[in-house]
């Protein structure tokens, strides 16, 4: 197979595009993929300050190296969930990637600063890991994006991401998150900031060629917790169905976002007010994170019958790593 | 030839000079699931691999998001 462009030996066939690149012309295309994506969905400007959510995974560490080379002023923030050797290898990756490349990183320690894992956590309320887990992140990125001044928080999520929410979300028509699916969530409240998702239009496994060409090195191996996981199922499905149709998973997410959400859009009606605890942006009294981690707290103190108060711990630079300038703890 | 398996932290032997889509097919892979390197080098599902030659089946699908 040759490449499109300068017709040498491909390494990246993408089937949906009835293409293939060597790797000088792949990241030529990949890095053009994003560039669009942003400036077409008005994602972030030069002058935006963007929190970059990152994972140690192929998807994020991608994401930030590609931000920082397109020219834009992009920090990463690492949450250590407390999963483990998985939680202490992904932030040796992280680390590594912001000290080789002179990247300006924040770590939340979430043992450190609330007592316990996103686990505990999930065990002590009831919840699955996967929910506990991305509630603390979605939580967590938005408190420290405002604490820190960032406008704007991008995270790695990609075309095949999209496209398993999208279809778990249509299998249940889960209208609600149907009118919430989108490459950009503008702030809709003073405490909440943009989220941004510039690689909605890059397959997942493109994002893995752009992390091995560029000689990123990150966690290869899985969260343990997503083991069965609904979301693995809906890919794996998805996949299938790419493999016999290329374009699919294209087809089914930008179909949904130009013909499909203006249809859901209209039940996206919940007004956002100040969680009375935190101050972060809720639908209720209390913000879902709250009540999470009070009612875990409340278990673990039953269960201990004593339980030392855990400090406050604000977002810490990795070492050697220079701290986003202005940093103001968090007033938990 | 050598297969590293990462996912599955397994290794076989395919017999014999084959391109990677015929290595997929055998193994009972879905190739839009992983990359094959060898060595440093990503391959198209079109290439030959030799036999005394050793690839790698790494994983592109992460999940488990809320």
């Amino acid at each position: 197979m040759r490449c499109r462009k300068c017709h040498g030996t491909a390494t990246v066939e993408i089937r949906r595009h009835h293409t293939a690149f060597c790797s000088e012309h792949f990241l030529e295309f990949f890095e053009r993929q994003v560039a669009r994506a942003i400036e077409e969905e008005r994602m972030l400007t030069h002058r935006d300050r963007v929190l970059v959510a990152v994972s140690g995974g192929k998807d994020s560490l991608a994401l930030w190296d590609v931000l920082r080379r397109l020219g834009y002023d992009a920090t990463g923030m690492y949450i250590n969930l407390g999963i483990g050797e998985y939680s202490r290898e992904s932030q040796r990756k992280t680390v590594a990637y912001a000290e080789a490349h002179g990247a300006e990183l924040l770590i939340v320690d979430i043992p450190g600063q609330y007592g316990m894992s996103v686990e505990e956590f999930a065990r002590a309320t009831g919840r699955v890991s996967c929910s506990a887990c991305g509630l603390s992140k979605r939580y967590l990125f938005n408190r420290v994006a405002l604490e820190h001044g960032f406008g704007v928080v991008a995270t790695g999520h990609n075309l095949d991401d999209e496209a398993a929410v999208l279809l778990g979300n249509l299998l249940h028509w889960q209208t609600e998150y149907l009118a919430r699916q989108a490459p950009v969530l503008r702030s809709a409240h003073p405490h909440q900031v943009t989220k941004v998702k510039p690689f909605y239009r890059i397959a997942e496994r493109e994002t893995a060629a752009y992390a091995i060409v560029r000689g990123i090195d990150y966690i290869v191996d899985e969260c343990p917790n997503s083991v069965g996981a609904r979301s693995l199922l809906y890919k794996e499905a998805l996949n299938l169905l790419e493999q016999a149709a290329p374009g699919t998973k294209q087809s089914l997410y930008w179909g949904f976002l130009e013909r499909g959400r203006p249809l859901v859009r209209a039940q996206d009606g919940a007004t956002l007010r100040d969680c009375v605890h935190c101050g972060q942006p809720t639908t209720g009294e209390v913000c879902a994170f709250c009540r999470m981690t009070e009612r875990a707290a409340e278990r673990m103190r039953v269960r201990r019958m004593r339980t030392p108060a855990s400090p406050p711990v604000s977002p810490e630079p990795a070492p050697g790593v220079p701290a986003a300038a202005g940093a103001a703890p968090p007033d938990r | 030839m050598r297969v590293l398996i990462r996912h599955q932290r397994r290794e076989v032997e395919v017999a014999g000079r084959r391109r990677v889509r015929e290595v997929l097919q055998e193994l009972g892979i879905n190739p839009e699931s992983v990359l094959v390197i060898r060595g440093s080098q990503l391959l198209t599902h079109d290439a030959q691999v030799g036999d005394d030659e050793t690839i790698e089946l790494r994983p592109v699908v992460s999940g488990g998001h809320a």
